[in-house]
């Protein structure tokens, strides 16, 4: 995802000068070709995320289109009151691209761990949050942003992560979620990072006769809503997943706006990590097992909740 | 004069601060009466800067209310937004907007609450009140300046209480490294933060060679004189490098009563004290 980021980022640098990548002393060679057609664009601003935040506020307020990037824990728990205050409250447009977001950084341990960004972020007015679930969905959301900057939160993977859609979204929206697959019975909708594991489990449920489908919500704010009411009343489960605690994030936002229907439909399950530090968790594949977020994990969990076939 | 001598600069003689001596204890009455009438804190951190704020807007900075939005403006960011009514006070005097504003000053539906919230009247660049995020901002406006080659300078005012905050010092280090000489800081050294002596609470001296070991030109003045204000603002303005001006002041300048005594930092003056202090700034009204 994060090459993914960089090839975006500097084609659309190359057509619009307003733009200025801020990086927190990561990103070594992977924004070499950046740097080399936007030199004066580029910031390293070093191990200082609140400052690097702040900036990208008195950036914006001056006319660019700032882009601050890095790990994603560092930069939204270091940088969260600098983000609440520069950034939402003055309605700064600066994207904010946390890499590495979840479980990414499994094996480094939990101060590399985000599990709760998430939820902090999309309780600040004026932000929105999007999780992309692949490289093509990072690609359209930084798109997204340079047609219409407002202060954005864009949780990305790491490197190598296999594309789940299979051609380039044009039509992609910030707040309406993708349809990749249309069953009857259980709906899973994944945010992020998890998308592809989802992909697995939906067609392990067709191969046991449970008709399933399956959503990309890479936006957890602004919430799909119009697409939620269909949901619940065309499934008779509904499964969010997402890496990413249980407390507070894309399942707890699904869940306050069920708790507001007057006919809910279908049940819902909110599936992520628990609500503790992940300690000897390996590398991301080890701890998504600990977590029950692997393939296996996700089905046991899921047909447990839906009960027999 | 011409028709817009309420808003250009006055091209003040050395020697010949008189105008201002005035206009700086206009804005010292106002700073007090809205304390009182609205019950607001922060009057002897809002008086210590008010030489500073009047030079800068009465002769160096390029801002006026016709440029209110022009990108090659100066800018001002006041860090310590704790002081806001020194600004609100000045903005209203140089026409940004009506003083009658500050019939409602920190009421229901007022357009002036006790910190600035963002664009809450014309002039106002940033809402700050939470400390240590002027600098950062006035960093990005200036860096911003040299990649779209716009001139202009960016003034931040910092109370001495905010160089605790980690992040002031994330910016002292980075704007340097960018030669961003269009940046000046001020420091409104009152020598109080709000519950002590700020030299005490943290080793902030040497102040001026922090500043100076960070990359910065810096110099050290009476942050009450208005000759060495405008002599260290034509020297910053020269400077290849960030420049850090560190004013010495006294916290409730200008009012005998308040001058170096913290519990101002929270009290309230009641109708004696402010008719009081009137009469010593030699003002009969607003």
């Amino acid at each position: 995802m994060r090459n993914a980021f960089a090839d975006e980022i500097t084609q659309i640098a190359k057509s619009d000068p307003s733009v200025v990548l801020l990086s927190g002393d990561i990103g070594n060679r992977l924004f070499d070709k950046y740097k080399e057609s936007n030199p004066e664009r580029f910031v390293n601003c070093g191990v200082a995320e609140a400052n690097m935040v702040t900036m990208g506020s008195g950036l914006a307020m001056s006319g660019m289109k700032p882009v601050a990037y890095t790990i994603a824990s560092f930069l939204i728990y270091r940088a969260f009151e600098q983000i609440r205050v520069d950034l939402s409250y003055h309605d700064a447009a600066v994207l904010l691209v946390g890499v590495g977001g979840g479980l990414s950084y499994a094996s480094n341990g939990s101060t590399h761990h985000t599990l709760e960004d998430i939820a902090l972020m999309r309780s600040l007015p004026n932000m929105q949050v999007i999780c992309a679930g692949d490289p093509l969905e990072v690609r359209a959301a930084t798109k997204a942003f340079f047609n219409d900057p407002k202060p954005t939160y864009l949780r990305i993977g790491k490197k190598g992560e296999a594309p789940v859609h299979e051609k380039a979204l044009d039509d992609f929206e910030v707040g309406k979620s993708i349809c990749l697959k249309r069953g009857q019975s259980v709906a899973l909708l994944a945010t992020g990072n998890m998308l592809p594991n989802c992909s697995s489990v939906t067609n392990e449920l067709e191969e046991r006769g449970i008709s399933s489908s399956l959503y990309s919500f890479h936006t957890v704010k602004p919430l799909d809503k119009e697409c939620l009411e269909e949901i619940f009343a065309g499934h008779q489960y509904v499964i969010t997943v997402e890496e990413h605690g249980r407390l507070g994030g894309f399942g707890s936002a699904v869940a306050e706006w069920l708790a507001s229907q007057k006919q809910p439909g279908a049940r819902l399950l909110t599936l992520g990590t628990p609500d503790q530090f992940l300690l000897y968790t390996g590398n991301q594949e080890e701890a998504r097992k600990k977590c029950g977020l692997d393939k296996v994990g996700l089905l046991e969990q899921i047909t447990d909740f839906i009960g027999p076939v | 004069m011409n028709s817009r001598a309420t808003t250009e600069n006055i091209d003040i003689p050395e020697g010949e601060f008189g105008s201002l001596v005035a206009i700086a204890a206009r804005i010292r009455g106002r700073i007090i009466q809205l304390s009182h009438q609205a019950r607001t804190p922060h009057l002897g951190s809002s008086l210590s800067f008010v030489e500073l704020l009047v030079y800068l807007y009465w002769d160096f900075l390029k801002i006026y209310p016709e440029i209110v939005k022009d990108p090659s403006r100066d800018r001002f960011v006041l860090s310590k937004g704790h002081g806001i009514t020194t600004l609100y006070a000045v903005l209203a005097e140089r026409g940004f907007f009506s003083p009658e504003l500050f019939q409602n000053y920190a009421q229901v539906d007022s357009p002036l609450p006790e910190h600035p919230s963002p664009r809450c009247v014309p002039g106002i660049e940033a809402a700050t009140g939470s400390l240590g995020h002027g600098l950062s901002i006035a960093t990005g406006i200036a860096l911003a300046s040299k990649m779209n080659a716009i001139d202009y300078n960016v003034v931040c005012l910092l109370s001495d209480g905010e160089c605790n905050e980690g992040s002031t010092w994330e910016a002292a280090l980075l704007a340097p490294a960018h030669n961003l000489d269009n940046l000046i800081a001020i420091i409104d050294f009152n020598k109080w933060q709000a519950t002590g002596r700020s030299a005490e609470i943290t080793a902030l001296e040497p102040l001026k060679e922090k500043f100076e070991a960070f990359g910065w030109n810096s110099i050290r003045i009476d942050g009450h004189e208005f000759r060495q204000i405008k002599s260290a603002l034509a020297t910053a303005k020269k400077s290849d490098k960030p420049f850090a001006i560190i004013a010495d002041t006294v916290k409730g300048q200008g009012i005998k009563m308040m001058e170096d005594d913290n519990n101002w930092h929270y009290r309230i003056p009641s109708k004696e004290e402010v008719d009081s202090a009137f009469e010593e700034l030699g003002i009969k009204s607003l």
